[in-house]
C-alpha cells in the first residue's frame, strides 16, 4: 500500500491544475470543467483521508459533494446556456455585464 | 508492494497528463473526453482506497450523467466553433507563476506538517461497501441526506427556469 502522503501530493497537483485552468483559459464551460477537477482532487483527499483513520466519514463527506456538484453542473450548464441565448458567446471576457 | 507502486505511479501518470490535455487543448469536446479519463482513473484510486461504493458513484455520477451533460452542452452550443476572443497579455505567465507558488506552498506545508505518513493499515472486507455507507447515511447523517434531496430538487428546478425560453416580457 502507497502511503498516504502521495496521494495528497497527487490531489495538490490536480488542484493546481484546475486552479491553472480557471485562470488561463476564455471558454466558460472549459473554466466548468476545471472547477470538477478541483472538486475531484479534494475528493481524492477526503477519500485518503478516511482511508488513514479507518473512518467511514470521508466517504459520507465525498458523497456530498458529488451529489452538490451534480447540482451545480445542472444550474450551471442551464446558466450558460442562457448566456448564449442573449449573448450568442460563451467567451468570459464578453460577460461582462448582468443585463440581458 | 512494487506492484502496488508501479500501479500508483502509472495511474497519477495518466491522471496528471489528462489533467493538462483538458487543460491545453483547443476543442472542449477534446478537454471533455480528457476529464473523462481523468475520472475514471480517480474512481480506480478511490477502489485502491477501499472505496468501491464512492468508485462506482464516481464513475456513474461524474463520467456518465455530469460529462454527458457537459457535452450534450457543447455541441448544442456549437462551442467548437466560437471565435476565440482576445486575451490579456500578460494573463497567461502570471497565472503559471501563480500556480507555481500555490503547488510550492501546498508542497511546504505538507512536508513540514505532515512529514511522512505511514502507510496505512489493513480494514475488512466491507470497509466503504453499500452497506456500511447506507447505514452510515441512514443512522448518523440523516438530515444532511433529506436537505441534499432538497437541494436537488431546487437545483432542478432552477435548471428548468433559466433554461425556458421566454415567451413574454413581464
Amino acid at each position: 500500500m502507497v502511503p498516504i502522503q502521495y496521494y495528497l501530493d497527487l490531489s495538490v497537483i490536480l488542484f493546481t491544475l484546475g486552479s491553472l485552468g480557471v485562470l488561463i483559459r476564455r471558454n466558460a464551460i472549459v473554466i466548468f470543467m476545471s472547477i470538477e477537477l478541483m472538486l475531484n482532487a479534494a475528493n481524492l483527499a477526503f477519500v485518503a483521508f478516511s482511508r488513514m483513520h479507518q473512518s467511514i466519514n470521508g466517504q459520507i463527506f465525498v458523497f456530498f459533494i458529488i451529489s452538490v456538484a451534480a447540482a451545480e453542473v445542472a444550474v450551471g450548464l442551464a446558466l450558460i446556456v442562457a448566456i448564449f441565448r442573449s449573448k450568442h458567446n460563451i467567451d468570459i471576457d464578453q460577460m461582462n455585464s448582468l443585463q440581458g | 508492494m512494487i506492484a502496488d507502486w508501479i500501479l500508483f505511479l502509472g495511474l497519477a501518470f495518466v491522471a496528471i497528463v489528462s489533467a493538462l490535455g483538458m487543460l491545453l487543448s483547443k476543442s472542449a469536446v477534446y478537454s471533455a473526453l480528457n476529464l473523462i479519463i481523468n475520472f475514471v482513473t480517480v474512481a480506480i484510486f478511490y477502489l485502491i482506497l477501499g472505496a468501491p461504493f464512492i468508485a462506482l458513484s464516481q464513475i456513474t455520477v461524474y463520467a456518465g450523467a455530469i460529462m454527458v451533460l457537459f457535452l450534450f452542452v457543447i455541441m448544442l452550443l456549437g462551442a467548437e466553433r466560437l471565435p476565440i476572443g482576445v486575451a490579456l497579455p500578460w494573463q497567461r505567465p502570471l497565472a503559471i507563476v501563480l500556480g507555481i507558488v500555490l503547488i510550492l506552498e501546498a508542497a511546504y506545508l505538507l512536508i513540514s506538517r505532515l512529514g511522512v505518513l505511514p502507510a496505512p493499515g489493513a480494514v475488512g472486507a466491507d470497509f466503504g461497501s453499500p452497506k456500511a455507507i447506507g447505514l452510515a447515511l441512514f443512522d448518523a447523517y440523516l438530515l444532511p441526506f433529506e436537505v441534499v434531496s432538497i437541494l436537488l430538487l431546487v437545483a432542478m428546478i432552477g435548471a428548468i427556469l433559466l433554461s425556458r425560453k421566454r415567451e413574454r416580457e413581464p
